[in-house]
């Protein structure tokens, strides 16, 4: 019996190495994807076009310049526009915000006390002006501080701000657990979903189901390069992160690495239910790539924060299983929490991969009937 | 002196080390049908693709209605008609509107479509299936009908490529009879086929083994050759030599 | 001419009577521009906040009632303890933590009441970093609003002229195009964009592969059919297609659910789509030249079309990518049409704002469809 079943499992190893174009799918997407989210894809505003226009030309307004010139790498020009010409520019795209102060603006400050600055966000890009304007608004009142520092001012509230977990604010700590939650669905829904659809396709999975070998076993037996494939893949990304994106692991990597498998063998169940339900490779595919990759992409919450959508859909967002492991890799991995802290979200994943696995095998088992 | 219709002169293709095709000259006479015989891989497909303009030679030379198949391929489709192994009508259009696209395409004119499309439903019998979408129709009337449209150009030669596979034996002998009636309007035919039957209703027939003409002739001195009583015979004598291993 | 009008009747034939891709081109693209703005959302809000309270004071309480007044903030908890708001947040139920320390009312006002000298307070603010751009926005809100409460308290207790003893400087900061920030605003023509490339693509690379797969191809190869009437009879097809997807898309979708009205030229954004198009459709086709089933296509568009996707500033910014990722995204074409059908519906930009983009995508239509047309051939 054992025999046979390596045997088995050999020929679908056979499968997948002899497949040059799916090794590629496997192993290229993963990588690819770390890269693009880890480098090229960030949350943070920079290089952004910024124009002063400053009409003062005082002590003032350089330093608050060089202040902002200082601080993030902006792109800054400095000219003198018209409301007018910078409508035009933010048609253009040539700039993101204006800074405007206005002529005798330190006269103003030193003797009324009081000065001006208008700042114009290109806010067709909402999220670009309100932190573009945050950031210069900041800098200018952080400017006032110093000079308000000797004549000191009373009744002074200072918010001491902590950044936990990620001081740098960097992009990829928020993408990185996202993006192994996103392959692994991917990789392993896809991959099995195909591998047993082409079999259905040949013809050769009623030779296989013919034979004295329990046909359970055929599954399990197709399922294992996969879980194997899936494990390497986990390594892949997991070194890439570490080595290349400074990821921390601060939790235990046994942990890590069960609750990794734990989601292949949900993803495995799943793709098992969907090659059950279709008939050609290509209605499965179609389903795991459309199905699977935009879902899990939105509702798994490392894109778009989930409690900003509306309610039916934070609630559709509990039945993707890489919704439960994503919190689980933040967990373990950025916060080094332990098993305590992620047990509720475990045991809806194995709830899940259950499910999964007894609906697939029990749709299975009727087919051969 | 009958008028020659196509002429190669050691046409040969390559694929990489393999030579699909082995220097084959051979002429075809206006209004023949010319069969093409040979076992699975001896190269006959590909011999025909290069003569359709679908494959360009590797070396070699031949012309198609007096049509040179390096230069003048676009004229050499004005004067085929091609069908192939393969089922290659649109089975999600109607058989009416097959029959528009394609003889659209080859540009006949409103009215002579019009009449070329019942003449041709008329005689295949296929009036109350006109409007019926060609994936519905069972194998032979499809045959039937891409022969049909192959030939709705009135082309000079006409290209089959083993157009009766998987038919049954009464829809082979009507397929025939569609090939004897677009020979007597002095259509060429071209036919490859593993129907040995088939073969004797050829004029003249040709047998390709390993890329290369073993023999050409008609039926009759053919058997005579071989001192053979039937096609078969003559067949098994020839591909016996064979040493590409057959698919 | 007689025979591209042939070609276009059978392919609009095919295609209306394909009861499977019809919904896929019609249905689910405006399905998906239904939901997927309201999932992508990426304004900050709806931030958790977790308060210590160690001063229970009438400052304090008017402090919290300030934040969670502001709009951005939804008080999660109040905690007695740093530690067990910290656990707030390693449960995600939390994503910033206020600690108001001990005494923060009598030290700032009383001691400074009697004593006269400078009092300064501190409050101690966690924010949750794991997502970088929530914690430093929801941080600059917080402290914003209490930057704000402290100007109140010292405009109660200070004598006017005292106050205005220090200088102040006052930013006005308005926002042009979007004023009220609506953040569905920016991301519904991308999406729009992005569903429309994905319909093209797909359609055209799957469509002309599929005749190969069936054989008709090689029947089509026989006959006088020239390269460019085979070519442009599948062109046309799906690019009225496109064009009627996104005329639905911005004209009834985005116009009565998210109450978009474009305040440019529809004129000018018609013409760039109808280049887009072409482009868009030279790539399907380079793309069914190089695949022989149908399911190699997919997965080759998938790949394509997922990268565009990720690297044309639907949901990150491209100027802020670094150098290598930002020369990606300067060749791809969905990038150029995002910012085009952005400037254009939101600013109202005109021709001269982007004949930059006009001549780059006009660049990519050749490029594409002049490699596909070379690869494609009607012999081998």
């Amino acid at each position: 019996m054992m025999k046979q079943f390596l045997s088995f499992v050999k020929k679908e190893f056979y499968h997948v190495f002899r497949d040059k174009k799916t090794l590629l799918m496997l192993f290229g997407v993963p990588i690819m994807q770390i890269l693009l989210f880890g480098f090229a894809l960030t949350n943070e505003i920079k290089n952004s076009k910024i124009v002063i226009c400053d009409y003062a030309r005082d002590e003032a307004t350089q330093q608050i310049i060089n202040k902002i010139e200082a601080g993030r790498s902006f792109e800054i020009q400095k000219t003198l526009m018209n409301h007018h010409q910078i409508e035009e520019a933010f048609k253009e795209e040539n700039i993101k915000l204006a800074i405007i102060f206005p002529v005798n603006f330190n006269k103003d400050l030193l003797h009324l006390n009081q000065a001006q600055v208008q700042i114009i966000a290109d806010a067709s890009d909402p999220n670009t002006a309100s932190t573009l304007t945050n950031y210069a608004t900041a800098v200018i009142m952080d400017y006032q501080q110093e000079l308000i520092k000797n004549s000191t001012l009373p009744l002074r509230i200072v918010p001491e701000m902590r950044m936990l977990y990620n001081p740098e604010l960097k992009g990829a700590t928020n993408f990185v657990p996202g993006v192994m939650a996103l392959v692994l669905m991917l990789v392993c829904v896809m991959m099995t979903s195909v591998s047993i659809v082409r079999e259905k396709e040949n013809g050769t999975m009623e030779v296989l189901l013919v034979s004295p070998f329990n046909p359970v076993m055929v599954i399990v037996s197709k399922a294992i390069p996969y879980l194997f494939l899936s494990i390497v893949n986990l390594a892949v990304i997991l070194i890439l992160s570490v080595a290349l994106l400074d990821m921390p692991i601060k939790g235990s990597f046994l942990l890590l690495f069960a609750e990794s498998v734990l989601l292949i063998i949900t993803a495995l169940a799943l793709g098992l239910l969907i090659s059950n339900v279709t008939q050609s490779q290509q209605a499965a595919m179609l389903i795991s790539m459309m199905g699977m990759l935009v879902p899990t992409m939105l509702f798994t919450g490392f894109m778009f924060p989930i409690e900003n959508m509306p309610v039916a859909l934070q609630v559709f967002s509990n039945i993707i299983p890489a919704k439960w492991y994503y919190t689980i890799v933040k967990s373990i991995m950025i916060k080094g929490l332990g098993f305590s802290a992620v047990w509720k979200e475990t045991l809806v994943l194995f709830g899940m991969a259950c499910f999964l696995l007894v609906v697939s095998l029990k749709k299975f088992k009727t087919r051969l009937v | 002196m009958k008028e020659v219709v196509i002429k190669t002169d050691k046409l040969t293709k390559r694929f990489g080390d393999f030579i699909a095709t082995n220097e084959v000259t051979f002429e075809v006479y206006a209004g023949e049908i010319f069969g093409f015989l040979g076992a699975n891989g001896a190269g006959k497909t590909t011999a025909m693709k290069m003569l359709c303009g679908l494959s360009i030679p590797s070396s070699g030379s031949a012309s198609i209605a007096g049509f040179d198949i390096y230069k003048q391929t676009e004229e050499i489709k004005k004067n085929i008609g091609y069908m192939s192994q393969k089922f290659s009508l649109y089975e999600d259009l109607t058989l009416l509107e097959n029959i528009q696209f394609f003889g659209g395409i080859y540009g006949l004119a409103d009215k002579q479509l019009k009449e070329k499309s019942n003449e041709l439903i008329e005689t295949l019998g296929l009036k109350s299936e006109a409007k019926k979408l060609v994936a519905s129709l069972p194998l032979g009337w499809k045959q039937k009908l891409a022969f049909s449209v192959a030939i709705i150009h009135e082309p000079k030669i006409v290209f089959l490529d083993e157009p009766t596979g998987g038919v049954d034996p009464i829809t082979r002998r009507q397929f025939w009879d569609l090939i004897y009636a677009a020979a007597d309007r002095g259509i060429t035919i071209f036919v490859t086929t593993h129907y040995m039957d088939e073969a004797e209703y050829c004029n003249r027939i040709s047998m390709m083994v390993d890329g290369v003409i073993k023999a050409l002739d008609t039926p009759d001195s053919l058997k005579k050759q071989y001192s053979a009583t039937s096609m078969d015979e003559v067949f098994y004598n020839l591909a016996r030599g064979a040493k590409r291993k057959s698919d | 001419m007689r025979t591209l009008k042939f070609l276009l009747r059978k392919e609009f034939r095919q295609i209306f009577r394909n009861k499977a891709l019809l919904p896929l081109i019609f249905v689910v693209p405006i399905i998906q521009l239904l939901i997927l703005p309201l999932a992508a959302d990426y304004e900050v809000k709806n931030i958790n906040i977790s308060i210590v309270d160690h001063d229970h004071s009438a400052y304090s309480q008017q402090l919290i009632s300030k934040i969670t007044a502001s709009g951005y903030f939804r008080l999660a908890d109040y905690s007695s303890s740093f530690q067990s708001a910290f656990n707030e947040v390693e449960k995600d139920k939390s994503d910033l933590i206020l600690e108001i320390p001990r005494g923060f009312e009598k030290d700032l006002v009383r001691e400074n009441l009697t004593g006269g000298q400078a009092g300064e307070q501190k409050l101690f603010i966690a924010v949750n970093a794991i997502n970088g751009v929530k914690a430093g926005l929801g941080g600059a809100y917080l402290s914003q609003i209490i930057n704000a409460y402290n100007t109140d308290i010292r405009l109660q207790w200070l004598q006017p002229d005292k106050f205005n003893a220090v200088p102040v400087i006052a930013v006005a900061s308005s926002n042009w195009f979007n004023s009220f920030m609506n953040y569905r605003f920016f991301m519904v023509p991308g999406i729009l964009v992005v569903l429309v490339t994905m319909v093209g693509t797909y359609m055209c690379a799957l469509n002309i592969v599929k005749e190969k797969e069936a054989g008709t191809i090689e029947q089509i190869n026989v006959t006088p059919i020239k390269k460019y009437q085979f070519i442009l009879g599948k062109l046309i097809p799906f690019w009225i297609i496109g064009m009627f997807v996104f005329s639905v898309g911005l004209l009834v979708v985005a116009r009565f659910v998210y109450g978009i009205v474009p305040v440019g030229s529809l004129l000018l954004l018609y013409g760039y789509l109808a280049i887009y198009l072409v482009s868009l459709l030279g790539l399907g086709l380079l793309i069914s030249t190089f695949a022989d089933t149908q399911q190699q296509a997919m997965s080759v568009t998938f790949f394509f079309i997922m990268i565009f996707m990720l690297m044309s500033g639907l949901f990150t910014s491209v100027d802020s990518m670094p150098r290598w990722a930002y020369i990606i995204a300067k060749c791809n074409p969905v990038t150029y049409f995002i910012e085009v059908v952005r400037m254009i519906v939101l600013k109202g930009s005109g021709f001269i704002h982007i004949k930059n983009h006009f001549l780059v995508m006009t660049g990519f239509a050749v490029l594409l469809n002049g490699l596909a047309i070379l690869n494609y051939r009607k012999t081998s």
